[in-house]
């Protein structure tokens, strides 16, 4: 297995080998390792079980080979899409994130401390005080943001369940949210973990209804200031065309005006601790969840048509009508079930597999895990194996789960850093469409060669992985790659052009990074 | 190292090697035209740019932000271009010297028909080029329909990711970003076992171009490199502007026609200062860049124009925070060795209240689509068919700048 102690065991001793050694020692390790590997109980995996096994998880370990030589393919579909994967996060991992104050605080803490710390600046007098604090709050904002990119990328590389890990980044893609605006950069952690994690699985209506209530969305897509005679039609347009239906969805103009208008007063509880007034009459109709608010007073209450149904002005009913209406349009479920093929199986997903798809999204009431059922059983997912670009997220992930296996690391801000250098940040696309599934938008030359030097970086160790926040000195080591699973599940399927690639390596480190930006390992 | 000893060893180093998508590269004849678009990101603040100083209404709407009148014996008042409009101080070493040579003109009351003022919208409208209608294609940029009509203009994106101005070119074009470190982290050796391995594949080019551009670029600019670093007594460089369109007019003057870079840091909500402040500060990093760039390009200056612009103005009156919000009309730069500048171009109104738009920011008089789609025009010679592939539907307005 990859090293258990820390890396710089590995190879140090012969970065001061001449070079002759060197080569000849890293031949010799090379030629030992297959027999390790041979040396265990269990058949190889089939070459088409490996394929199966790289796009139901961001990547390969050595817990991912040993579950699925213990439980079979089916077991272990049906234990993931029933979320009941045994394992857990490394002790290490789970205590760097409960670090984060991004995920020890509640959101609507976080949002109170900011509005006092706002209330404060405001009453300060003019001058490098105030701007100082000013200063203090957006680096604050920067932190929290940061933390729940850190905290989304360790449950990717270390996290069992990893069809539900990747399904919770392309969720949290599919309702994109731009963390620089406003205060979402105080609300990212929650929305991850409150909105999108316990519904990645689940019915897509309970997901849409979610993001739908959660104050990222709700500020991002400016339902929040959505009200009657202040109509804002950017969430109701965007709930449609880029989170259900899709651009021609069988939708008109009317419908986007009318949604708009039944989702005037869904916004975000006022945070100032100052008590809401409503009359008699509309204090029943307020609805609170958590930071989520109905605000009746900001309601339409005329009666509305929308998709071809009447509803009638009632309040915030009418929203969780709408959503039915949305989520039972064949159009939601071709969509849906398309940008998922898209995004596990090919830039351009084969239409008979997207229709079955979407027959069992009908069929089921929207329920993600059998459409993902449907998918995973099916023959087209392995049958384009190796043809699909990994993007940038897909690829640092997997990099860190071959590279070290499992082996808790102290610092994850490098591969924050990564995803900024790659262009992917999480919570970073600007747009509310969320960034590109297909390979042509990661594969420009610029790309390719910043993609190099990552795989580089990771392969030589030259990075701050093991380097824990604020500690002055980097610690120096590299990962082994040549492991027992590799050569079960990675050597097997390598081309002949990465052989030969690798066959020129000069030492560990230089083999290391040629493996990771080889095409077998950037494809899946 | 004097400039001249600097700019001939320069000119001896070697050229760039011949790269997969360089059936283009050495194809630029002599004297053909240079284009670099900026853009700056954050919808810059116009009207400390170009000050309306002939305007008491600028004066009564900004009390603290404002750009003093011009006045000979004070520093940090507006240069006067005009009786109505000032330049603002801290451009007084980088860039007026090229407003006094006439190689710079401004274009105010410019920008787009979106109204959303919103920041993604508009830079993603004014990147498309393409008329607000839905149905649009999101993926196909102007600077890419331009590229795939020109020959012998071969063009490249500054930046780390391929910006959407440049996507959905027939033809691959190169991104490259030069803010930090260009060091090649690859040698020969390894950039041909890495692009070997991925030969027969479909990102043979890519994977190819992008390793040999890297190293190309490293040692094509170690002269310039080496050069700062001397200029600068072997202190770090600063992160400036001017330290990457250095590298920018060396690659732009050597082998590339059509460029790509962007600037952020614009979006002044909060505290945007007056003649001193955030704002003055991000356009003394700018004017500095672009005078390096015109410097360094030397006599290639005088085949080049440069475009300078934002997705939208701001608020024409000061907000509660000392600063300012998303707006509309903005201010256009355009520079260059033979532009046919020393004026403010373009239709324009007087700046009071009654012409703002909807009492809030400056309208739009002069459409970026027919402004760019004229100069673009007179820079290569299309004609109308061309012009509507690079802007649908736009009017292209000839403002004889070029």
């Amino acid at each position: 297995m990859a090293c258990r102690k820390p890396a710089r065991t590995h190879g140090a001793p012969t970065a001061k080998a001449p070079r002759t050694r060197r080569r000849a020692g890293l031949a010799l390790a090379l030629a030992l390792l297959p027999l390790l590997a041979s040396a265990r109980g269990d058949a190889p995996l089939a070459r088409e079980d490996i394929a199966w096994l790289r796009r139901d998880g961001f990547g390969l370990d050595a817990a991912a080979v040993a579950r699925y030589h213990e439980l079979g393919r089916s077991r272990l579909l049906a234990a993931q899409l029933d979320d009941r994967v045994d394992g857990a996060l490394p002790p290490a991992i789970a205590a760097l994130l409960a670090g984060y104050p991004a995920q020890s605080t509640s959101a609507a803490q976080r949002l109170a401390d900011f509005a006092a710390a706002q209330a404060r600046i405001k009453a300060m007098p003019d001058g490098d005080a105030r701007l100082a604090a000013r200063n203090d709050v957006q680096k604050q904002g920067n932190q929290l943001m940061q933390q729940a990119q850190q905290a989304a990328l360790l449950h990717a590389v270390y996290g069992p369940n990893q069809l539900k890990e990747q399904l919770v980044w392309f969720w949290l893609n599919h309702f994109s949210v731009y963390a620089p605006k406003g205060r979402v950069r105080w609300e990212v952690a929650d929305y991850a973990e409150r909105a999108i994690r316990p519904h990645a699985l689940g019915k897509f209506r309970d997901l849409v209804m979610a993001t739908l209530q959660s104050p990222a969305m709700l500020e991002f897509l400016d339902n929040a200031q959505n009200a009657k005679g202040h109509v804002n039609e950017n969430y109701a347009r965007e709930l449609m065309e880029l989170h259900t239906l899709g651009v021609n969805g069988g939708y008109t103009q009317q419908d986007v005006q009318q949604l708009a208008l039944i989702l005037t007063g869904v916004g975000i509880a006022p945070v100032d601790g100052k008590p809401e007034r409503f009359n008699p009459k509309m204090a029943p109709l307020v609805v609170h969840d958590g930071l989520f608010e109905f605000n009746p007073n900001r309601h339409d209450f005329g009666d509305k048509t929308f998709l071809g149904h009447p509803i009638k002005g009632s309040g915030y009913d009418e929203v969780r009508q709408a959503v039915d209406l949305i989520v039972r349009q064949p159009s939601c479920a071709q969509f849906v079930s398309h940008r998922l093929a898209e995004y596990f199986v090919a830039d351009q997903p084969p239409p008979k597999l997207v229709e079955r798809m979407a027959r069992t999204f009908r069929r089921s009431d929207g329920d993600i895990a059998k459409v993902l059922r449907t998918l995973f059983e099916s023959k087209e997912l392995t049958a384009g194996a190796g043809a699909k670009f990994k993007d940038p997220t897909q690829f640092v992930v997997s990099a860190m789960r071959l590279a070290y296996d499992g082996k808790p690391i102290a610092n994850a801000l490098p591969l924050v850093n990564w995803l900024n250098q790659l262009g992917e940040p999480l919570y970073g696309r600007i747009t509310p469409d969320g960034w590109p599934l297909d390979g042509a938008a990661w594969s420009s030359s610029g790309q390719m060669e910043a993609r190099f030097e990552i795989a580089r970086s990771i392969g030589y160790g030259n990075n701050q992985l093991f380097t824990p926040p604020g500690a002055t000195q980097q610690l120096p080591g590299f990962p082994l790659l040549t492991t027992r699973l590799y050569y079960e599940a990675v050597e097997p399927g390598l081309g002949d052009a990465t052989r030969n690639g690798l066959a020129q390596a000069r030492s560990q480190q230089e083999w290391n990074a040629f493996l990771l930006a080889s095409p077998d390992f950037n494809h899946r | 190292m004097k400039r001249r000893q600097f700019l001939l060893a320069a000119a001896s180093a070697a050229a760039l090697p011949a790269l997969s998508f360089s059936g283009r590269l050495f194809a630029a004849p002599a004297g053909s035209p240079r284009f670099l678009f900026v853009f700056l990101r954050g919808g810059y603040d116009c009207n400390n740019l170009l000050v309306p100083h002939g305007s008491d209404f600028y004066y009564a709407s900004r009390p603290t932000l404002a750009i003093a009148r011009p006045a000979a014996n004070d520093p940090n008042s507006a240069i006067p271009l005009d009786a109505n409009w000032g330049l603002n101080p801290v451009l007084r070493e980088s860039i007026y010297p090229l407003w006094q040579k006439k190689q710079l003109a401004f274009i105010p009351f410019a920008g787009t028909d979106d109204l959303s003022r919103s920041h993604f919208e508009t830079q993603d409208d004014i990147e498309r080029g393409e008329p607000q209608q839905p149905g649009a294609n999101y993926r196909s940029g102007f600077m890419a329909r331009l590229s795939g009509l020109l020959t012998g203009t071969p063009a490249i994106a500054f930046t780390g990711n391929l910006p959407l101005s440049f996507q959905g070119s027939a033809r691959d074009v190169p991104n490259i970003s030069l803010k930090g470190d260009t060091k090649a982290r690859f040698d020969e050796r390894q950039s041909a076992i890495l692009a070997g391995m991925y030969q027969g594949t479909p990102l043979a080019a890519a994977a190819t171009d992008g390793l040999a551009l890297r190293r190309a670029v490293s040692s094509h600019l170690q002269g310039l490199e080496d050069e700062m670093m001397r200029a600068s007594r072997g202190a770090p460089s600063a992160r400036s502007f001017a330290t990457e369109t250095r590298r920018i007019a060396t690659l732009m003057r050597d082998q590339y026609r059509l460029g790509f870079v962007d600037v952020g840091g614009w979006d002044t909500h909060v505290n945007q200062g007056g003649a001193n402040g955030q704002l003055s500060n991000n356009l003394r990093n700018l004017g500095e860049g672009l005078a390096a760039y015109a410097q360094t390009l030397g006599d290639a200056w005088n085949d080049t124009t440069v475009v300078v612009l934002s997705e939208f103005g701001r608020t024409f009156r000061e907000n509660g925070d000392k600063g300012t919000d998303h707006g509309h009309g903005t201010v256009h730069w355009v520079l260059g060795g033979k532009v046919n500048g020393g004026r403010i171009a373009g239709e324009q109104v007087a700046v009071t209240q009654a012409n703002l738009l909807q009492n809030r920011d400056y309208p739009v008089l002069n459409n970026y689509r027919d402004v760019l789609g004229g100069l673009l025009g007179r820079l290569w010679d299309l004609n109308a068919g061309q012009l509507q592939a690079v802007f649908p539907q736009a009017r292209p307005r000839n403002l004889q700048l070029v």
